[in-house]
């Protein structure tokens, strides 16, 4: 069909940009990473303990802590929306796991009948309490997710409403399901439980392991699959990607689930390591999360992030916490300064495309 | 060049077509046909009538009366996919392009082109830039694939929404005000754009307010007037204040 062409396209008035202006050079993502070597470089001068291998494993794990959900609202942030339910959602499926863990392996329960040695028939089977339980959590995850993908990409509701909605529902579920007092993991399957979300591989978390799997991934889904396509586009033009067939609805929808099943499986890796599951498990954790995001570069307009970014954010807000721990600041500082921080990015971002 | 408008079957053939909305009579008893390799200008003032017509051609509303021919055969399209599917395009004023990805990006957007691995398909991201490069290289542009959108000029943008309907070898493309917001340079470009569509064969239907441009590339010139078409006239015959006259009403029918 293509016509011969007798002078191939030549670009006159065209140039081709500089690599430094392109890619991730030419990111927030890129300059945020910059500032984090350069501050991990500062830490190292700063105290001895930074670079030691029991303070980094403790780094590594601490935001592995957020950065699993980090990366799950990353898809919704992509496309514009915002989902402000995932501390919640964190908080409810560990307790549903812990809760179903803690069911399936008590004799005489509701829904397992006993074996002749007096346990419990799936206590017989490890890991299968496990395997349960944690499904179980990423279940009630996985509705909330669809609940709230229906609610704004059929209903039309406007995303931060909906999933502030959704935020005080789910925390208010983990109260009632609990009773206010919150859930421990227990039965034969609770070392392994542990082991699973708080121990370690070759001295790496096992929840770093996780958010590196994940991540690759997430990668490979953003940026080579149609599906990762149409999530950008979604958040670059959505009438755009509406008028040229992509199936809007269901990407939005498949979005809302992508990133309240990754809270879901951060809330269990985070019950692994507390212990426990409390009913006031996770809160406020959502400020992390879309912070975290949107200080390793995703738009809250849409249309830009990516799982680097997500984990540069994570990582960068703990070693700054980390970092004023070993300089004996005043922890209260914390706070003020990670306020400070997403300003700046966002700031250090607008004055560079104002530049070029 | 001579037009092909008298030899040869029209692609798009419309008779009798009447759009109403409740009591408002949006369109009446519209004959109209359009040929391969033909640029036809539809023009009229606001509330003319233009808009209801593309809509219906590309599938966004249903005639209350009348037949639509495409290719000889009779077509109903319910939806705007519908459209797409027999060969209809509409470049639309804002282009309905998402800035924040490539030029290549855009063009295969909702069409991407995979490499199946084993039960996972990916992108095929080579195939998909040499494609595209292709269609910028058809239409003279110099649009790199890798580029965003975001920051290429209103003439690229338009080569890049051009492109779109290459890809799927539209027979019709309707341009809904392409040269409204861009510069002169760049509306020089757009109606380059338009001669290689008109080169490969593809009807053209330019829906614009701009008297010179319609002058500059259209083979024939359609007026509408509170839906009525009042008329159809090869550009050679007829002259742009002849043209206002008829959109204005001074002039009734010619």
């Amino acid at each position: 069909m293509s016509v011969p062409m007798e002078n191939p396209i030549s670009f006159t008035n065209v140039g081709r940009s500089k690599w430094w202006h392109r890619g991730i050079f030419a990111s927030q993502t890129g300059y945020v990473l910059l500032a984090l070597i350069v501050l991990m470089i500062v830490m190292r001068f700063a105290s001895p303990y930074f670079f030691t291998e029991g303070n980094m494993q403790n780094v590594a794990k601490n935001f592995s802590f957020i950065a699993i959900a980090t990366l799950g609202i990353t898809f919704v942030i992509i496309t514009g929306g915002i989902d402000l339910s995932v501390g919640s959602m964190m908080c409810f499926s560990a307790m549903i796991t812990s809760m179903v863990m803690v069911e399936l392996s008590a004799p005489g329960s509701y829904f397992v009948h006993m074996a002749a040695d007096g346990k419990t028939v799936v206590a017989n089977m490890p890991g299968l309490i496990l395997l349960i339980s944690v499904l179980a959590g990423l279940f009630v995850a996985f509705l909330v997710g669809i609940i709230n993908g229906f609610c704004i990409a059929i209903l039309g509701l406007s995303p931060f409403v909906t999933t502030l909605g959704m935020l005080s529902i789910v925390r208010g579920l983990a109260y009632v399901v609990s009773n206010g007092r919150g859930s421990f993991p227990g039965g034969p399957d609770a070392d392994l439980f542990y082991a699973l979300t708080s121990g370690d591989v070759y001295g790496l978390p096992a929840p770093f392991i996780y958010l590196m799997i994940l991540a690759v991934i997430m990668a490979v889904v953003l940026h080579h699959t149609s599906f990762g396509r149409h999530v950008f586009a979604l958040g670059g033009n959505e009438k755009a990607a509406e008028l040229t067939g992509i199936p809007v609805v269901r990407v939005k929808i498949e979005v809302y689930v992508i990133c309240a099943l990754a809270a879901g499986l951060q809330g269990i890796i985070i019950s692994g390591w507390l212990g426990s599951a409390p009913a006031n498990m996770a809160t406020s954790y959502e400020l992390n999360v879309i912070a975290a995001a949107v200080i390793g570069g995703a738009n809250l307009a849409g249309g830009l992030g990516g799982p680097l970014g997500a984990i540069v954010g994570c990582v960068l807000l703990e070693v700054i916490r980390n970092g004023l721990v070993l300089a004996q600041v005043n922890s209260y500082w914390q706070q003020t300064l990670v306020g400070v921080i997403i300003i700046l990015a966002v700031l250090v971002d607008r004055i560079r495309s104002r530049m070029t | 060049m001579t037009t092909s408008s008298t030899n040869g079957q029209p692609v798009l053939e419309l008779t009798g077509i009447g759009k109403e909305f409740g009591a408002i009579r949006a369109l009446h008893g519209v004959d109209m046909h359009v040929h391969p390799g033909e640029v036809v200008g539809l023009m009229g003032d606001n509330g003319a009538g233009k808009s209801t017509l593309v809509k219906i051609i590309a599938g966004n509303f249903r005639p209350t009366h009348g037949e639509i021919r495409f290719d000889g055969n009779p077509v109903h399209f319910s939806r705007p996919i519908d459209a797409r599917a027999v060969g209809i395009e509409v470049v639309y004023q804002d282009l309905a392009l998402a800035d924040n990805l490539t030029a290549a990006a855009n063009v295969f957007l909702g069409r991407e082109l995979k490499r199946k691995f084993g039960p996972i398909a990916l992108l095929d991201h080579k195939a998909m830039a040499s494609r595209a490069l292709d269609l910028f290289g058809e239409l003279r542009s110099e649009t790199r694939p890798h580029d965003l959108v975001k920051q290429m000029s209103g003439g690229q943008r338009q080569a890049v929404a051009i492109a779109r309907t290459r890809l799927s070898n539209a027979k019709l493309v309707m341009m809904d005000e392409p040269t409204a917001a861009i510069s002169v340079r760049q509306v020089e470009q757009v109606l380059s754009l338009i001669h290689r569509l008109k080169e490969q064969g593809v009807a053209v239907m330019l829906i614009s307010h701009r008297m010179p441009d319609v002058f500059a590339v259209c083979d024939r010139v359609i007026v509408m007037r509170r839906g009525e078409k009042r008329a159809d006239k090869p550009i050679h015959d007829t002259s742009p204040e002849e043209v206002t006259a008829l959109i204005t009403g001074a002039k009734e029918a010619a």
